[in-house]
């Protein structure tokens, strides 16, 4: 009988995997290949691989454990974590899949591999607080990802890297007065001082306003495709490792104070981001300001408890847990800042850069990246019949119960972006040529269409994807 | 002679070493005075830690030293030297490095009470590389002062989080975290030096 255990095969397997591909990174087709046939693969073993269960592959017996042991401490991947795995493999496959037209980098794909590899030890990592070092790490992985050659680098690489490295200290040490603390704190200055670290270590890691600036600027500077892949993941994880700190200490997840104070910071990002993005000239600092306007959902969806999320609910999958709608969004922003960044991609190909001076009328040379970054634009706004727009619903259904003027915010918010993309739309299709005339590429066209494809059929057939992602709300129930 | 009786030449010496980085304009003293502040860390650790544990950060230390050493020596001459700041400049970071090390003094024996079994030497040494490599960060905009001052500030917490902490794993990925940063640093240094020719 073989004995195995989940961290071997979803750690150090890729691990192993992506240090082969960083050195073989020149035969970029069969690195792509590779990483996206494994990613897949994983995701699928995550899916149907049974744990702590015999099972026979030819002659061999197989028992697959769930922890493994590294200097004292343990690395678990149980069933709870399976829609974890299954979510951040299969986005890792999709990335990669698209990376050989994007192109951001022949680093790309095995630092990426990297960086979900060590994002899958912080969410096995026990105790759970240790997951801050593994976040930090995954962040240094990042920089030679997002400034693939050196002589790009600026001010925003800079300041992403200050403030992710900050946040870890803070997060450490909230986790060393919270150990032993289960129940409420008598102590109001211990509540106090452990509400300062938590916040100002989220808020580091998040990108929370006022800690925001680097986001748009490394929009600016950094590959798209690139940028939008660490938008993707490093939000999610820390947000994911946010809930399961709040999940842990029960306490601090019914206080009172704690939902106001993410609800109230989460509507000040959202209409900033929204009023910034209205007056945005850039399309790269656009995608930034849609990022923090994601990141502002994500933190009022935290402590929403949907009732009503209008899909899936014949089998109750996701609906009456908190943060349901949280991971039920995590689908439709990934489907639609894929889509937005390699649009984006193949318009900077053709222009100097990314400021609407020089984008005017690309839509006339690339119709269907310029339509791609359209759709992608409004299904984050929220547009019916798009991927983001049963989310989007949910959110400001459940939001009004809570609170008017909250939603009044978000919806401030969110026309402030419709603002951007309607005056992105115009500014893509202006000028003075009258011939359409395009240049793209027959795998570009693939790769959009089915992305806008994809937009589409999440947003007309919500209760085919979505209650799956859901399912990852019940490991917090 | 042991630890505890170099505890508190250490922690002047830790702060000492956080200032010059602050107000050093050469990287060849920058990069000796970090090599010297994690002799100082080291020593300050071990009050918490095992020796063989201890030894860890200063390896780890050094070893940031030497890429951020190799890196410099790598770029051509006009990347690596600075132009010749005034002594306003000079006089505005002393200033400021005296403030944060008043208001440490006086936040430290407060800081003390939240963490049993801290020496005061440990604490005043860990906030003062936690403070001056803050206060580097808001000043500087160029890769080694931000590089510098991340490793500054990592060090003073490492310092603070030795006496409640003592994971092998933790020890070890922070140790990782530190040869990241200076690996990090030097990457960027890179992109700054092609970025002045060109």
């Amino acid at each position: 009988m073989i004995s195995l255990s989940t961290p071997l095969v979803w750690i150090v397997f890729p691990a192993l995997l992506a240090a082969v591909l960083l050195l073989i990174q020149r035969r970029e087709r069969l690195v792509t290949g590779l990483a996206t046939i494994l990613t897949a693969g994983l995701a699928f073993l995550a899916w149907r691989l049974p744990v702590k269960e015999l099972f026979f592959i030819s002659r061999w017996t197989i028992r697959l454990s769930d922890n493994w042991s590294v200097l004292g401490r343990q690395f678990i991947l149980g069933a709870a974590e399976r829609p974890a795995l299954i979510v951040l493999y299969l986005t890792a496959a999709f990335w990669f899949g698209a990376s050989y037209v994007a192109r951001p980098g022949r680093g790309f794909v095995p630092l990426g591999l990297g960086i979900v590899v060590v994002l899958t030890a912080a969410i096995a990592v026990e105790p759970f607080l240790y997951a801050a070092l593994l976040i930090e790490l995954a962040v240094l992985l990042s920089i030679p990802l997002l400034i693939p050659a050196p002589g790009a680098f600026q001010r925003g690489i800079l300041r992403y890297l200050t403030y992710q490295t900050l946040g870890m200290p803070f997060i450490l040490f909230a986790g060393w007065m919270l150990t032993g603390i289960e129940t409420a704190p008598a102590e109001p200055a211990l509540v106090l001082r452990l509400s300062l670290l938590i916040g100002l270590g989220f808020a580091f890691l998040v990108g929370v306003f006022p800690f925001h600036s680097w986001i748009p600027m490394l929009m600016e500077e950094a590959h798209p495709y690139a940028v939008a892949f660490i938008f993707l993941l490093m939000p999610g994880a820390i947000t994911f490792f946010g809930i399961y700190f709040l999940d842990r200490y029960v306490w601090l997840r019914d206080s009172e104070g704690l939902c106001v104070v993410l609800r109230s910071t989460g509507v000040l990002m959202v209409a900033f981001a929204g009023l910034w993005a209205a007056f945005q000239r850039h399309l790269g600092r656009m995608l930034g300001y849609a990022v923090i306007l994601e990141i502002g959902m994500s933190l009022i969806a935290i402590c929403l408890k949907e009732h009503s999320l209008g899909f899936g609910q014949e089998n109750g999958v996701g609906v009456g847990t908190n943060s349901a709608i949280f991971f039920v969004s995590l689908l439709p922003r990934s489907i639609s800042l894929g889509v937005w960044a390699l649009a984006l991609t193949f318009i900077q190909r053709q222009t100097p850069t990314l400021r609407f001076f020089d984008v005017q009328g690309i839509a006339r040379r690339l119709p269907v990246a310029g339509s791609a970054l359209i759709f992608a634009h409004f299904s984050l706004v929220g547009l019916p019949l798009l991927a983001g727009y049963p989310v989007r619903i949910a959110l400001l259904n459940s939001l009004a119960q809570t609170s008017f003027y909250t939603s009044l915010g978000v919806l401030l918010g969110m026309v402030g972006l419709m603002t951007g993309s309607l005056r992105t739309l115009a500014v893509l299709v202006m000028g003075v040529e009258s011939d359409w005339h395009s240049v793209e590429t027959w795998g570009q066209r693939f790769y959009l269409i089915l992305g806008m494809i994809a937009l589409i059929v999440v947003g007309l057939f919500p209760q085919w994807f979505l209650p799956f992602v859901a399912d990852l709300a019940q490991v917090f129930p | 002679m042991t630890f505890e009786s170099l505890s508190s030449p250490t922690m002047v010496i830790v702060s000492l070493t956080a200032a010059l980085l602050l107000l050093s304009r050469d990287w060849r003293v920058s990069v000796v005075t970090l090599a010297v502040q994690y002799s100082g860390v080291f020593v300050l650790t071990a009050l918490s830690w095992p020796l063989e544990m201890a030894a860890v950060k200063l390896v780890a230390g050094w070893m940031a030293c030497a890429i951020l050493g190799l890196a410099l020596m790598e770029m051509p001459r006009r990347g690596r030297e600075e132009i010749s700041p005034p002594l306003s400049h000079a006089l505005f970071r002393l200033l400021a490095a005296v403030l944060m090390g008043l208001m440490v003094l006086s936040v430290a024996p407060t800081v003390a009470t939240w963490i049993p079994t801290i020496a005061l030497g440990q604490t005043i040494g860990g906030l003062m590389l936690f403070g001056l490599g803050l206060l580097q960060l808001g000043l500087t905009e160029k890769p080694l002062g931000v590089t510098l001052g991340l490793l500054t500030v990592l060090s003073g917490f490492e310092i603070l989080y030795a006496v409640v902490e003592s994971s092998t794993l933790v020890s070890g990925l922070l140790a990782c975290v530190h040869l990241g940063l200076a690996l990090a640093g030097g990457y960027l240094l890179a992109g700054e030096t092609v970025s002045e020719v060109s």
